[in-house]
C-alpha cells in the first residue's frame, strides 16, 4: 500500500519544539531594535548581503516551489528546470545589474512607490492595492494548503494548525518586522537544504545512480507516448508542444516562462525585491539576487531531482509508491512526504518535516511583510492618514500585521470551503500581473514614458489579458473559467502553454499602448526629476574600487555562463 | 544593532547535530535498514554539528 502517512516520533517533536522556539527567539530578540517605522519596513536597512541574498530565495521558497516543483518533476521530468535555469536566473540577473539601482537609489521605500516617483499616483493606486490584495491572498492560500497537507499526513486538526502556524507567524513580524522574516527566511533556508539533502542522496542511491534513473524513466516517458529520453532532456522534446507532457513549445516557453512571467515576477514583485531593498549598501542591494542566484541554480537537485526519482519508482513498482489522486493517476503532490516517509528514519525524519513546515510558514511570513509595507506606505499613508508621526506608522504597520494575518485565515477558510473562489482569484490575478514588466520597463527605459501611458497601458494590457482568456483554450476543457467563454479559437496542449502565452499577448498589448499614449500625452516628469528614476538620466552606480567577486556584472556574467553551462549539460 | 544571524544559526545546528547524533548512536536495526542500510542519523548528525560549530566559531570570533 502507498504510505500517506508520517508517523513522527519523540526525537521529531522535539526537533519541531526547537525550531518553534528559536523562530520566536529571533522575533523577541529583535523587538528593541524597531525603533522606527523604516527598521520594521525595511530592516533599517542594515542587513549584510549574504542574509538577504538568501533570504531572497528563501521568500520565494514556499509551498509551491517545495511541493510544486517536486510534483512537476514528476509530471514533466527536467524539463522543469526551465522555470529556474531559463525563467529565475536570467532575471535575477537583470534585476541586480539594471534595475536594483533604481529602487535602491531612489527614495522608494516599496515597489508601488517607485510607480508613484516615476509616473504617477493613479499607477500606484493601481499597483498596490491590487499587490495588497494578491499578497494576503497569497498568504492564505499557503495556510490553507499547510494545514490541508498536515491534516493527511499526520493527522492533526486542520483549524489547530492554522490557529498554530498563523500565531507563530503573527508574534515573529509583529515583534521584529522584516528583519524577523528575514533572519528566520535563512534559517528556513538551511533547514530545507539539510532536511532534503539525505532524502535525495538517499532516493538517488536507491533507484541506482543517475545513469540508472535515466533509464528508468525511459517505460515513464514511453508509456505515456513521448520519445524515450523525454523525462531527462531539458530542450530534446521542446520543438513542437506535442512532443513534451509540459504542452508547449520553445518559443511560448521563452518568452511567456523566460520573458514575461520570469522578469515580472523577480523583478517586480515587492515580496522578493522588498529582501534586497533592505541590504545595508547599493552594492550589498545590488549582489542580493546574485548571491540567491547561485543557490537557485542548484536548487533543481533538491526539489525536482526528488519527482524524477519517486516517479521512477512509482512506475518500476508498478504504481504502488505514490497515492492515486482522485481522477486515479499519481498524487504529484504526495513525492516529498512520500519520500520523507520512506527514507528517513525518525530524527531526520524530524528535520525534514520540520523544513516543510518552515516553508510554508516562511512563505506566508514573506507575504504578510511585503502587505504590511505596501499598506501602511502605499494604501494608508497615501489616502487615508498622511502626515502623521512616524511612530504612529509603525503602530500602524504592526497593527496591519495582525489585520492581514486575520484576513490570511479568512482566505484559508474560503480556499477550504469554496475551491472556486480560489481559482478565480488566481485567474484575476494573473490578468492584472501579467502585462506589469513591461510598465517597469518602459518607466526605468525610457523618460519619453508618461502616467497617463504607464497607467492606461497597465488597464490595457490586463483588458488584453481578459479578453485572449475569452479567447483560448486548452484541450478537452469545457469553456468557463478555463478560458474561452467569448469563443474558444486559439487551442492549447495544456493550461501552462495557454497561461505563456496570454501572458506574452498582455505584455505585447501593455507595451504598445503604453508607447502609444505616452506619446500622445504630455511629460509631466522633468528631466530633473526622473533623475535616478530613468536609466539615461541616472549616473551608473560605482563599483570600480570593490574587488572583482564583489562587482555585480561580473558575478552576473558568471551567474549566466552557469546557467548556460547547465541547460546545455541537460539539453 | 541587529545581532549576528550566525549565532541562531550555529546554536539551532549543534542542538540538532547533537540530537540526530544521539538518535543515530543509539539506531535500531529497523531504523538503518530505512536509510538503506547507512545509519544517515550520525553521518548527517556529524555534518549538521561541523556545520553547526563553524557558524558559532565565525560568529563568536568576530566579537
Amino acid at each position: 500500500m502507498p504510505q500517506s502517512s508520517i508517523n513522527l516520533g519523540v526525537v521529531d517533536y522535539a526537533i519541531l519544539l526547537v525550531y518553534f522556539v528559536f523562530v520566536l527567539g529571533i522575533g523577541f530578540a529583535l523587538k528593541r531594535t524597531m525603533k522606527g517605522s523604516k527598521d520594521f519596513f525595511l530592516s533599517g536597512q542594515s542587513i549584510p548581503a549574504w542574509v538577504t541574498g538568501l533570504a531572497f530565495l528563501s521568500a520565494n521558497l514556499g509551498a509551491q516551489e517545495v511541493i510544486g516543483m517536486a510534483a512537476s518533476g514528476a509530471k514533466y521530468g527536467i524539463m522543469t528546470s526551465h522555470f529556474y535555469w531559463v525563467g529565475a536566473i536570467p532575471a535575477m540577473v537583470f534585476l541586480a545589474i539594471f534595475m536594483m539601482p533604481f529602487y535602491y537609489g531612489s527614495k522608494a521605500r516599496s515597489v508601488p512607490e517607485y510607480l508613484k516617483l516615476r509616473f504617477d499616483e493613479k499607477t500606484r493606486g493601481f499597483n498596490a492595492i491590487s499587490f495588497a490584495a494578491m499578497t494576503i491572498f497569497s498568504s492564505g492560500i499557503s495556510l490553507h494548503a499547510l494545514a490541508k497537507l498536515l491534516e493527511t499526513l499526520v493527522h492533526w486538526d486542520y483549524w489547530t494548525c492554522i490557529a498554530v502556524s498563523a500565531l507563530i507567524v503573527l508574534v515573529y513580524i509583529f515583534l521584529g518586522g522584516l528583519t524577523s522574516a528575514i533572519y528566520n527566511e535563512v534559517l528556513q533556508f538551511f533547514m530545507i537544504v539539510m532536511g532534503f539533502a539525505p532524502l535525495v542522496y538517499l532516493g538517488l542511491r536507491d533507484v541506482g545512480g543517475w545513469s540508472a534513473l535515466k533509464e528508468k524513466l525511459i517505460p515513464v516517458a514511453t508509456s505515456q507516448g513521448y520519445a524515450a529520453g523525454t523525462w531527462t532532456h531539458s530542450w530534446a522534446q521542446m520543438g513542437s508542444p506535442i512532443e513534451n507532457p509540459m504542452g508547449i513549445g520553445w518559443f511560448g516557453m521563452v518568452m511567456g516562462l523566460g520573458f514575461v512571467l520570469s522578469f515580472g515576477y523577480w523583478c517586480t514583485d515587492f515580496l522578493v525585491v522588498q529582501r534586497a531593498m533592505a541590504a545595508d549598501s547599493m552594492s550589498a542591494a545590488r549582489r542580493t539576487p546574485l548571491i540567491a542566484a547561485v543557490p537557485k541554480m542548484l536548487f533543481p537537485a533538491l526539489v525536482i531531482l526528488p519527482g524524477m526519482i519517486a516517479i521512477a519508482l512509482n512506475h518500476q513498482t508498478g504504481g504502488t509508491l505514490l497515492p492515486p489522486a482522485a481522477d486515479g493517476t499519481p498524487d504529484y503532490n504526495m513525492v516529498i512526504p512520500t519520500l520523507l516517509a520512506k527514507y528517513l528514519p525518525t530524527g531526520l525524519l524530524g528535520i525534514g518535516f520540520t523544513a516543510l513546515m518552515a516553508s510554508f510558514m516562511s512563505g506566508m511570513a514573506g507575504n504578510v511583510t511585503a502587505f504590511n509595507t505596501v499598506w501602511t506606505y502605499d494604501i494608508y499613508q497615501s489616502y487615508i492618514a498622511p502626515g502623521k508621526s512616524d511612530q504612529h506608522y509603525l503602530w500602524m504597520g504592526r497593527w496591519a500585521t495582525v489585520v492581514g494575518i486575520l484576513v490570511s485565515v479568512g482566505a484559508a477558510f474560503l480556499a477550504s470551503q469554496f475551491n472556486n473562489i480560489m481559482d478565480m482569484l488566481q485567474l484575476v490575478f494573473g490578468f492584472v500581473n501579467a502585462p506589469l514588466f513591461a510598465t517597469f520597463l518602459l518607466g526605468m527605459f525610457w523618460k519619453r514614458a508618461t502616467g497617463h501611458g504607464a497607467f492606461f497601458g497597465l488597464l490595457g494590457g490586463t483588458l488584453a489579458a481578459v479578453i485572449f482568456h475569452g479567447m483560448a483554450l486548452t484541450k478537452g476543457c469545457v469553456p468557463g473559467i478555463k478560458g474561452g467563454w467569448l469563443h474558444p479559437t486559439f487551442l492549447y496542449q495544456s493550461e501552462m502553454g495557454q497561461n505563456f502565452w496570454m501572458a506574452i499577448v498582455a505584455w505585447t498589448a501593455c507595451f504598445l499602448l503604453t508607447i502609444v499614449i505616452s506619446l500622445a500625452t504630455v511629460r509631466t516628469k522633468s528631466d530633473a526629476e526622473l533623475k535616478g528614476l530613468v536609466y539615461s538620466l541616472t549616473p551608473k552606480p560605482e563599483s570600480e574600487n570593490e574587488p572583482w567577486f564583489k562587482r555585480p556584472a561580473i558575478i552576473g556574467i558568471l551567474v549566466l555562463l552557469g546557467a548556460g553551462a547547465l541547460n546545455i549539460i541537460f539539453r | 544593532m541587529n545581532f549576528d544571524l550566525r549565532l541562531p544559526l550555529g546554536i539551532l545546528f549543534s542542538i540538532y547535530g547533537l540530537i540526530l547524533v544521539a538518535t543515530g548512536a543509539t539506531a535500531s536495526p529497523a531504523m538503518i535498514n530505512q536509510s538503506l542500510g547507512i545509519n544517515m542519523n550520525l553521518c548527517w548528525g556529524i555534518f549538521q554539528l561541523l556545520f553547526g560549530a563553524t557558524m558559532l566559531g565565525l560568529a563568536l570570533r568576530k566579537k
